[in-house]
């Protein structure tokens, strides 16, 4: 039987997986950043999950405004990546997991979460940062991918309550699957950033902070932050922090912080990676 | 009309709502087609040529041709959009975000490194700006 063994919520910002891929992680501005990764990285690595659920935001690379979908699910055997307007990155394809991911769309369709179903879909910055973040700069990503995709940029996303609610029926479905599969959720996106307007720069480092340990003392509370308090308190891109909730939806009740790293600056944002694992688990 | 939103007191935050969706639809399309070398290469040529096969107002066509990114919010810009033309311009995100926040690359990047804009004072517009609009 499929099980979820751990979660990963990662920021996704687009700047760190150019600074990879330019080879500048040493340098003192992305240095003290980079070295908070290398932790995380042993983990996963130590971890080998089968398959990773990475929940995230498309910026206007697969979609546009023509249609906007508030969940989907990927179900193809490869994703190509993204022209974001100034060449694909040169990262290895993403390659999916369309048994599960068919699973997946199936079983949370009879669940009442109304999932749109893409068949090709290249996937950008939002899904590969954090496998780049979390995997370094491997020939071939580790493990298999299913792209889960919310949408954050035509207000209003799905709540946090909603999107947790989402996690806890990914878990009910990945745990009827009839394969043994250990299976890890990426949560990412955030911490607090505002990208627009005379506001941007904006960074809420107590804000960051309450997130973070909330994930663990108390998600539920967390699910009750409404849009415009993400947008007041964290910035109005921090809002796509909602993607973190589906993550932690996904976990069992009681979980440990394995490990946390919270920087910033990184470019605009305030960048954190958090790794979360079911005590079960442990 | 719809009635005002408990974020329209955020400072200095265009939220992309359904108003502002409506708005910006053909600006943030024009954005999207950016993302195709041969149309980077066609908007470059000739950017009033290029522009005219989208059905912007005149001041969307001129917040593009002066690449005023804060103007362009105000008329339905969407940032994860117009950044497209920025990128096109070999602008970085930071660089943009300087301009729309009013200060020098050198300003807005230390303000980064130190730690980003603070959110004591600019959680609410202030009260005389609230009467403004």
């Amino acid at each position: 039987m499929a099980r979820i063994v751990a979660g990963i919520a990662c920021s996704h910002v687009p700047a760190i997986g150019a600074a990879m891929d330019r080879g500048t992680t040493d340098t003192p501005y992305w240095q003290p950043l980079f070295s908070g990764y290398a932790p995380a990285r042993e983990w996963l690595a130590k971890l080998d999950p089968d398959v990773a659920v990475v929940v995230y935001n498309d910026h206007a690379s697969a979609f546009s405004l023509e249609i906007i979908p508030t969940f989907l699910i990927g179900v193809a055997d490869t994703f190509p990546i993204a022209d974001e307007g100034f060449g694909p990155r040169p990262v290895p394809a993403v390659q999916g997991h369309p048994r599960l991911a068919w699973h997946l769309a199936e079983s949370l369709i009879l669940d009442e979460f109304d999932m749109t179903i893409a068949n090709h879909m290249p996937v950008d910055h939002g899904l590969t940062v954090p496998l780049s973040i979390t995997c370094g700069q491997p020939a071939a990503w580790p493990f298999r991918v299913i792209p889960l995709c919310v949408n954050v940029v035509q207000y209003p996303p799905p709540t946090g309550a909603r999107c947790h609610k989402l996690g806890r029926a990914i878990k009910r479905a990945v745990e009827n699957y009839q394969e043994d599969l250990r299976v890890v959720v990426y949560g990412t996106g955030g911490m607090s950033h505002q990208l627009q307007g005379e506001r941007a720069g904006f960074i809420n480092r107590e804000f960051d902070t309450a997130f973070l340990d909330g994930m663990t003392r108390d998600p539920l509370a967390l699910t009750r932050i409404t849009h415009t308090e993400y947008m007041r308190e964290a910035g109005s891109e921090g809002i796509e922090m909602v993607m973190w909730h589906v993550m932690r939806g996904a976990l069992d009740d009681r979980v440990n912080e394995v490990y946390r790293h919270y920087h910033v600056p990184a470019s605009n944002t305030a960048a954190a990676v958090m790794i979360l694992e079911n005590r079960s688990a442990a | 009309m719809s009635a005002p939103k408990d974020y329209d007191d955020i400072p200095g935050t265009y939220v992309y709502d359904a108003e502002r969706g409506r708005m910006g639809y053909p600006l943030n399309m024009f954005c999207m087609s950016l993302t195709k070398a041969e149309n980077r290469a066609n908007f470059k040529r000739d950017e009033d040529a290029y522009l005219g096969r989208f059905e912007l107002t005149p001041e969307q066509h001129r917040c593009v041709r002066e690449r005023d990114w804060l103007g362009m919010l105000k008329v339905g810009g969407n940032i994860y959009y117009t950044i497209k033309i920025a990128f096109c311009d070999g602008l970085t995100f930071q660089d943009v975000a300087g301009m729309m926040s009013g200060v020098s690359k050198e300003t807005y990047a230390q303000m980064m490194l130190d730690g980003g804009r603070s959110p004591e004072g600019n959680r609410y517009k202030q009260p005389e700006k609230k009467t403004n609009g």
